[in-house]
C-alpha cells in the first residue's frame, strides 16, 4: 500500500484518478491488438465462411478463373524469408562476435555506431538504391527476366535483418556469465576459446530468439519484396523466379473493388501475418528461453 | 592438436573480420551511390521547383515539381502521429513500469510485444478496414485520409513508446526510486516529481526514434491515402503526399531522367532525416538498444 492510497480525501481521490488513468491507456493500447485481429477477422470472414480456409492456403491466384488462393504469396514469403536468413544469419553472429570479443574498445563504438545508423536506413531507401544498383546486376547474373527475383530480393531483406539481430545477439552475449569468462581469462584462454566455449553456448537461447525475431521482420517486410521481387502471382518454381510475398499482395491487391472476393482475400493475408507475428512472439517465450537463465 | 586449435582460432577470426567488413561495404556502397547520384540535386530547387520559396511556404502558389508537398505531408503525418500515440504510449509505460505486476503484466507484456511484432502493412490493413467501416456508416465523405494514416502510424509507433517509458523508469538507480517514499511521497508524486523527470532524456530519445519510425513508413501510408500528387493537404480528410510514397511511386513509374534525379535526391533527404533524428536521439540516450528492436 502507498501512503497516497491510505490518505482520504481530495488527495486520495487524485492518486486514485491517475492510477485509473495509467491502467486505461494500458488496457485500451491491449485491446488494440486484439482489436486489430477482430476486425482482420470480421472482414476475411466472407472467404472464411464458406469452408475455403484450405483451399485458400493450398490453391493458386487465379482471380479469372474464381480463384483466389493465397499459396504462392504464402510460399514465397517463407522461401524469401528463409533465404534472407541463411544469408543475414551468419553475417550477423559473425559481427556481434566481433563486436562482443574480437575487436579493439574504439572499434567496437564505431561498428556499434554504424549497426545502429543501419537499423535506422528507412526500407525503401534500400529498396530504391538495390532497384539501380543490384537489379542490373542480377539481370546479367541470372541471364533472363528483369533481374527482379527472390535471388534480388534476398540480400537486401538481409542487409535490412542483419542491425536487429545484431543488436539482439550483442545484448545477450553481454548477458552471459562473467564469472566463466573471468575464469577464463584467469585460465589463458585466448578470445576465440572465449566465443566457442562460452559465449556460443551460454548464448544459445539468445541466437535462437533473435533469429525468429530476424524471421518474424522478413517475413512482414513489404518494400524490399514488393520493389525488388517482381510480384508475379505464379508459384515460383525456382529461386531466380519472380515471385510475390504476402505482405506485397496487400499493398497490390489493394486497388480493386471494395466487395469482391479479391478484395477478402488481401485481409486473410493480413490474418496469415498476424498469426505467424502471435506465434513467433510466443516461441520466443518458451521455457528455458530467457537470457537471464544462463548463470 | 595444437594445429587443428590453430586452424579454428584463424578461421573464426577471419570469419568475423570478413563479416563485419562485409556489413560496413554493404553500407558505404549503399550510401555512397545514394550521394551519388543523389547529392547534386540536393538544394532549393528539389524542394520548391520553379515556385519561389516563400510564396510556397506561405501556400500561395502550388508547387507542381517539387519535393515541398510531401515534404510537408511527412511532417504533417509525423506530428499527427505523434500527438496521438504520445500520451498512450507514456502513459501506458508509467503503468507497465509503476503498477502492473505478476501476471498482468506479463499478458500485457505478451500484447505489446505482438504489437511490436506485426508488420506494418497488416498495421495499414487495419487502417483500411476502419476506412471501410466509416465509410459505410458516414458515407462518401470518408475516404483514405490524413487522420485515418496518423492514426494507422500512431498505432504503429505506440509499443516504442511503451517500452521506452517502461524501460527508463525500470532501469532507474533503486537508491534515487526509494528516496522519495522513505521522505512520506505518494507513488503518484515520486512518479511525477522524480522517475519521470530523471528518465525524460531516455524518454525523449524514444519519441525521436519513434518519429523518425514514422517518418520512414510506406507501407502504412500507401493503404492509408497516400497518393502521388495532392499538394499540400487542406484538412485532416484529404489525400496527401509523402515522402517514402514518392520515392516508392517514382520507383516504379518515372518517365524521364529529370524524375528519376528528383526520386534519388527525396531518397537522399528522407536519409538524412531519418539519420538526423537517429543521432539525436543517440546523444539523448546511450542505451537505446531495446528500442531498436522494435522496428
Amino acid at each position: 500500500m502507498t501512503p497516497g492510497r491510505e490518505s482520504a480525501g481530495i488527495m486520495g481521490d487524485r492518486v486514485v484518478f491517475w492510477e485509473h488513468l495509467f491502467r486505461s491507456a494500458a488496457v485500451i493500447c491491449g485491446l488494440l491488438t486484439l482489436a486489430i485481429f477482430c476486425f482482420l477477422c470480421v472482414l476475411g470472414l466472407p472467404l472464411l465462411q464458406d469452408g475455403h480456409l484450405l483451399s485458400l492456403l493450398s490453391s493458386p491466384w487465379a482471380p479469372a478463373r474464381g480463384l483466389y488462393g493465397i499459396f504462392p504469396m504464402l510460399l514465397a514469403s517463407i522461401l524469401l524469408a528463409l533465404l534472407s536468413l541463411a544469408l543475414g544469419f551468419p553475417v550477423s553472429l559473425g559481427c556481434s562476435l566481433l563486436i562482443t570479443a574480437l575487436a579493439p574498445r574504439r572499434l567496437r563504438m564505431l561498428l556499434i555506431g554504424m549497426i545502429r545508423l543501419m537499423a535506422g536506413i528507412p526500407t525503401v531507401v534500400y529498396s530504391f538504391a538495390a532497384l539501380f544498383l543490384l537489379v542490373p546486376l542480377m539481370r546479367t547474373l541470372i541471364g533472363r527476366g528483369s533481374g527482379l527475383s527472390l535471388l534480388t530480393a534476398a540480400p537486401v531483406l538481409a542487409l535490412l535483418i542483419v542491425p536487429t539481430m545484431v543488436i539482439f545477439f550483442v545484448a545477450g552475449f553481454e548477458k552471459v556469465n562473467r564469472a566463466h569468462l573471468l575464469a577464463l581469462d584467469a585460465l589463458g584462454g585466448s578470445r576465440v576459446q572465449k566465443i566457442i566455449h562460452i559465449l556460443l553456448p551460454g548464448a544459445r537461447p539468445v541466437l535462437i530468439n533473435g533469429t525468429l525475431l530476424g524471421f518474424g521482420r522478413a517475413m512482414g517486410d513489404t518494400m524490399v519484396s514488393l520493389m525488388l521481387a517482381g510480384n508475379s502471382t505464379a508459384v515460383p518454381s525456382s529461386l531466380a523466379d519472380s515471385a510475390r510475398t504476402l505482405p506485397a499482395h496487400i499493398a497490390l491487391v489493394m486497388a480493386s473493388d471494395f466487395d469482391s472476393l479479391e478484395f477478402t482475400s488481401i485481409f486473410a493475408c493480413g490474418l496469415l501475418l498476424y498469426l505467424v507475428t502471435g506465434l513467433l512472439m510466443l516461441l520466443m517465450r518458451l521455457p528455458g528461453r530467457s537470457p537471464d537463465n544462463e548463470s | 592438436m595444437t594445429g587443428q586449435r590453430k586452424i579454428t582460432e584463424i578461421t573464426v577470426t577471419w570469419f568475423c573480420w570478413l563479416s563485419g567488413l562485409l556489413l560496413l561495404a554493404a553500407l558505404v556502397i549503399l550510401v555512397g551511390y545514394l550521394i551519388r547520384r543523389g547529392g547534386p540535386v540536393l538544394g532549393l530547387s528539389l524542394l520548391f521547383g520553379d515556385t519561389p520559396p516563400l510564396d510556397a511556404l506561405l501556400l500561395r502558389k502550388h508547387v507542381f515539381d517539387g519535393l515541398y508537398p510531401a515534404l510537408a505531408g511527412t511532417l504533417l503525418l509525423v506530428i499527427g502521429a505523434m500527438v496521438l500515440a504520445i500520451p498512450l504510449g507514456i502513459a501506458s509505460g508509467i503503468y507497465m513500469a509503476e503498477y502492473a505486476g505478476g501476471r498482468t503484466k506479463a499478458v500485457f507484456s505478451l500484447l505489446f510485444d505482438i504489437l511490436a511484432g506485426i508488420p506494418s502493412i497488416v498495421v495499414g490493413l487495419a487502417g483500411l478496414s476502419i476506412t471501410i467501416f466509416l465509410h459505410r456508416i458516414f458515407g462518401e465523405r470518408i475516404m483514405p485520409c490524413l487522420l485515418i494514416s496518423c492514426l494507422a502510424l500512431a498505432y504503429l509507433v505506440l509499443p516504442y513508446l511503451i517500452r521506452t517509458t517502461q524501460v527508463a523508469l525500470e532501469s532507474i538507480d533503486p537508491v534515487i526510486r526509494k528516496t522519495a517514499p522513505a521522505l512520506g511521497a505518494s507513488r503518484l508524486q515520486n512518479i511525477g516529481h522524480v522517475l519521470l523527470p530523471h528518465s525524460l532524456p531516455a524518454i525523449i530519445g524514444g519519441i525521436i526514434l519513434a518519429t523518425g519510425r514514422c517518418a520512414e513508413d510506406t507501407a502504412v501510408i500507401m493503404l492509408t491515402g497516400a497518393v502521388a500528387s495532392a499538394g499540400i493537404p487542406r484538412s485532416l480528410l484529404d489525400q496527401y503526399e509523402a515522402l517514402p510514397f514518392y520515392i516508392y511511386y517514382i520507383s516504379a513509374q518515372y518517365t524521364s531522367p529529370d524524375e528519376l534525379a528528383t526520386g534519388f535526391g527525396a531518397a537522399l533527404l528522407l536519409l538524412l532525416l531519418c539519420s538526423a533524428l537517429l543521432v539525436l536521439a543517440l546523444v539523448l540516450q546511450r542505451r537505446l538498444t531495446i528500442f531498436l528492436l522494435y522496428r
